[in-house]
């Protein structure tokens, strides 16, 4: 579990109470952008949802074997959600994998529900 | 000769003895590299990449042979088992039988999903989940809560009418029969019977949960049904087609197999009805 400072925490949590009903903040266009995935790259977003710490970005450093993010990673208390991009645009991961949602944010605030409180386990890294 | 049954017509005996069948894979380590299969699939097909098990016209005889899998190695326990459909059009609640203690066992409990009866609850000792994505080791279910009705049969019966089976691209993204039986398009049937049950059931580690194959074996007796409707018409593509498993093409993870072998279920096993 990443250290959080409180300072850290509040200050997420006053941006998403500020933002709740903005949309998302246009992230810079992706660095490489992947002629793969032709979609834009999702807004970035670090908030506290639940009690948990939820990150979105571009991956820095090479793309993982497993990432079908698109380029984009979302990590929940740090550990990575395997995220996928579907072709119509909406996103699933391996906690929700039936069922798109419309941002990787969402993703992770649908995963965050559906641990309810439990750690999420690192994929297989192979 | 396997016959398949719907489930809600399986007499005390069947069940107890595809249970037991069901443990003992489970006891001796078979079962999870079932789960670790499907999972090690799911995160790797993808709409713009190489796609086998999902999004693409080879879910179905994926599943299919995944299956034969799964059930060849119940005959191995015990001969006398074979795999039961669940019609999720007509058993559409959480009082089916299906989910009754001397089966599969009910919803989870509201507070953590957890499933409290039955032969598959944690506490009876038997199901501990060693293939997961998250730090539970009890399978949970939440009946009916992230969506609240299964399909129809007259959802069903608009699906078994579209007449091609797969469209380019090949992938979630699609029109025909395959990605709208998915889920991935149109009315949903097989994608939203994975989000009705939830728990493991709504993640890549599925086969967690033992309705995985009550489930896909309707799914399967739905491509029979579609192939009985449409008998001029066949699996596509039948050739030359990137990332995407055609016709004679074998298939991982087995490599030996193609869809022209499994489009015939009657070499392997026949349906009740």
């Amino acid at each position: 579990m990443p250290d959080i400072s409180r300072r850290r925490a509040l200050t997420a949590a006053a941006a998403l109470a500020a933002t709740a009903t903005v949309a998302t903040v246009v992230a810079p266009a992706a660095s490489a952008a992947d002629h793969e995935h032709p979609m834009p790259m999702p807004g970035t977003f670090d908030e506290v949802y639940k009690g948990r710490r939820i990150q979105g970005r571009p991956m820095s450093g090479g793309g993982h074997h497993h990432e079908h993010g698109g380029g984009f990673e979302v990590l929940i208390d740090g550990v990575q959600l395997h995220l996928m991009q579907n072709a119509d645009g909406t996103w699933i991961s391996v906690i929700s994998h039936y069922d798109p949602v419309s941002t990787p944010r969402a993703a992770a605030r649908t995963a965050v529900d559906e641990l309810q409180g439990a750690p999420l386990l690192p994929f297989p890294a192979n | 000769m396997t016959v398949r049954k719907n489930q809600a017509t399986l007499t005390a005996d069947e069940k107890k003895r595809f249970v037991d069948a069901v443990l003992e894979l489970k006891r001796s380590g078979r079962y999870d590299d079932f789960v670790r299969t499907h999972n090690e699939f799911i995160m790797s097909d993808t709409d713009t990449g190489e796609r086998t098990g999902h999004r693409s016209p080879s879910f179905l005889p994926w599943h299919r042979r995944f299956l034969l899998d799964f059930e060849q190695a119940l005959q191995s326990v015990d001969s006398s088992v074979a795999l039961p459909y669940w019609d999720w059009s007509t058993d559409r609640t959480p009082r089916a039988s299906l989910w009754a203690p001397d089966f599969l066992g009910g919803t989870g409990r509201s507070s953590d999903g957890r499933v409290m009866d039955g032969p598959f609850a944690a506490a009876a000792g038997n199901w501990p989940l060693s293939v997961r994505v998250d730090g539970r080791t009890f399978l949970r279910r939440s009946l009916g809560t992230a969506v609240r009705e299964l399909p129809t049969r007259a959802e069903v019966d608009s699906v078994l009418s579209i007449s091609t089976y797969d469209m380019a691209p090949y992938n979630s993204a699609s029109d025909g029969f395959r990605n709208n039986l998915e889920g991935w398009r149109g009315v949903n049937l097989h994608n939203r019977v994975h989000v009705w049950v939830g728990g493991q059931m709504a993640t890549g580690v599925s086969p967690n949960d033992p309705v995985f194959w009550l489930h896909h074996a309707f799914v399967d007796k739905l491509w029979a049904e579609w192939q009985s409707r449409h008998p001029g018409t066949g699996y596509v593509p039948t050739g030359g087609t990137p990332d995407v498993v055609d016709l004679d093409e074998t298939m991982k993870p087995w490599n030996d197999v193609r869809p022209a072998d499994l489009l015939d279920h009657t070499k392997f096993y026949t349906f009740d009805s």
